[in-house]
């Protein structure tokens, strides 16, 4: 069964798996240098020019692995010796171009960008070009093409740009830390900074619970994720790993619902503020809208706080689909109640540090929240549960009109509108990531079905209400 | 007096909230509300014995059904 969309993440997850692997045995030290030559031994090489490149890489790939650059307050890094500089010319007429009679790209193209040589072949005047793509729209042999970066076309909100030495760079100021650009970057040129070894250290200090207790919040995406097993499999991997009990981030959510259908009929109009790259896009690009962004804490970030209340001495680690949970874990508000975060990535390697096979494993239960806490996973799914919320709290004077934005370029056209008064809506959901959590970069697989398995855990839920799935936390 | 119940995914499968809910009306109709403290938690580590319950420290396997009677017995006499 495959485990991975992509064999860059299945080198990040090999970099994971060793040095999680040295974290256990407390070998990480003396070790820490030997880690690329344990990953690429021999004198072969399988991705580059040569193996030297390939282990140079690996070394920065470990330090990302043990927490990245700490002055870089980023989540996501760029490789800058991993990055091939892609040509990024823009439009560009190709040798499929025929020389045709019809010039339909010099008559659309509104800047007359466009001449022929002598063999009625066009070219495009890179001064004048604005990239509007017009004329690759009218080709009829597709033969323009958008010479773009993966990681820059990945990157909707325009944060990557190509430095002085044509390398990659983030512009620390837009990036969100969404991780699409981690997902897409066909080099592995862009990766998130891991907190593995913090997460190994308190499962270790906590001794089996005897000393205090580390709790894992997760995230409801992970029911299209560890296809190759059960979902119960999974639950007693992690609790294999160390964790005290596994309890679920849709809990959260119930009671994200609940509060926030009460808040958006007491404001009349509100943005979510469940995905932090959303709600740092909000305050980095239309900063006159953070008044508008729900008071809510995240849904991890809710039920944290709750498990803090009851058992004040443990420790609580998220594990999701997200690279942005990362940091959302550092501010301020949500420091008290999350030690860390993690992503599905990481807790696969984390099984396979310690050789755990999750398939042969008994089926442990991942039962509190109800349907709508569990469909928060995917686009759509927080707007379903304010509406009940709405209903289970009586409110009637107030009808719900959400604006699903699936995406950070739909957040974007939402915002703009709201931001002038003529978006049709009184509630923004904001994913940043396409799909809704499930298309988060932290996930292992990205498919189609996907949405599919997240109503269908949302339907094995035991509670069908928010109500009564949060009743039991009063 | 303090009794915790289990809301671990286990017990909550076994009717946690049941309990919970019983619990709460119990304490309310005997007006103990100032003498017995409801709270909740993640896992006791005796899921086979779910729903998990602790009357200050002391371990109790509690049932929807058995739920009256343990009050009876191990809160309402012991107060």
């Amino acid at each position: 069964m495959r485990k991975f969309d992509t064999k860059v993440q299945y080198l990040k997850y090999k970099v994971l798996r060793e040095v999680a692997k040295q974290a256990w045995n407390d070998t990480l030290l003396e070790n820490l240098i030997n880690i690329p030559k344990i990953i690429v031994s021999g004198k072969t090489p399988t991705m580059r020019c040569c193996v030297y490149k390939e282990r140079a890489i690996l070394g920065e790939m470990v330090k990302l692995a043990i927490g990245g650059n700490k002055e870089n307050p980023n989540i996501i890094e760029v490789i800058d010796i991993a990055c091939d500089e892609c040509p990024a010319a823009g439009y560009e007429i190709t040798d499929s171009c025929r020389g045709c009679l019809a010039h339909r790209c010099e008559e659309v193209c509104p800047r007359g960008a466009i001449t022929y040589d002598h063999n009625h072949v066009g070219h495009i005047n890179k001064e004048k070009c604005v990239e509007c793509g017009k004329c690759a729209s009218v080709c009829p042999y597709s033969a323009i093409v958008n010479r773009k970066r993966p990681c820059q076309n990945a990157c909707k909100i325009k944060a990557i740009y190509i430095n002085d030495e044509y390398s990659a760079s983030i512009d620390n100021d837009k990036c969100i830390e969404c991780g699409a650009c981690v997902y897409q970057c066909p080099f592995g040129a862009i990766m998130d900074k891991s907190y593995i070894i913090d997460v190994i250290d308190m499962l270790k200090k906590s001794d089996g619970g005897n000393n205090f207790k580390v709790y894992a919040v997760v995230a409801p995406s992970i029911s299209s994720q560890f296809s190759y097993a059960k979902l119960g499999q999974v639950i007693s991997g992690m609790k294999k790993l160390g964790f005290h009990t596994v309890v679920e981030a849709a809990l959260g959510a119930d009671m994200v619902a609940d509060a926030e259908s009460r808040e958006l009929a007491e404001k009349g109009f509100l943005t979510s503020s469940c995905c932090p790259a959303f709600v740092k896009y909000i305050k980095s690009a239309f900063p006159e809208m953070t008044e508008h962004i729900s008071h809510n804490l995240s849904p991890m970030a809710s039920i944290a706080r709750y498990i803090k209340k009851i058992d004040e001495n443990s420790k609580v680690v998220f594990i999701g689909p997200c690279t942005a949970k990362k940091s959302e874990v550092q501010l301020d508000t949500v420091k008290p109640y999350v030690d860390t975060a993690m992503t599905f990535e990481e807790l696969q390697a984390l099984f396979d540090s310690k050789d755990i096979d999750i398939t042969t494993l008994e089926e442990d239960v991942l039962n509190n929240a109800s349907y709508y806490g569990r469909i928060f996973a995917r686009s759509g799914g927080l707007s379903e549960a304010v509406e009940q919320g709405l209903k289970e709290n009586g409110i009637e004077d107030f009808t719900l009109e959400a604006c699903i934005c699936d995406g950070i370029e739909e957040c974007r056209m939402a915002l703009m509108k709201a931001k002038r008064n003529v978006l049709k809506a009184n509630f923004i959901e904001g994913m940043a990531c396409n799909g809704g959590c499930i298309g988060g970069a932290g996930c292992l697989t990205h498919g189609e079905k996907n949405k599919v398995q997240v109503d269908k855990y949302g339907r094995e839920a035991i509670e069908k209400n928010i109500s009564d799935a949060i009743s039991i936390l009063k | 007096m303090k009794v915790t119940i289990c809301i671990g995914s286990s017990c909550h499968i076994k009717g946690s909230r049941s309990v919970v809910e019983q619990l709460q009306e119990l304490v309310a109709e005997n007006n103990l509300g100032d003498k017995v403290e409801l709270s909740g938690t993640f896992c006791l580590g005796k899921c086979q014995q779910g729903v998990c319950v602790t009357v200050d420290e002391k371990f109790f396997s509690v049932s929807p059904e058995t739920v009256k009677q343990f009050f009876e017995t191990e809160v309402m006499a012991k107060i």
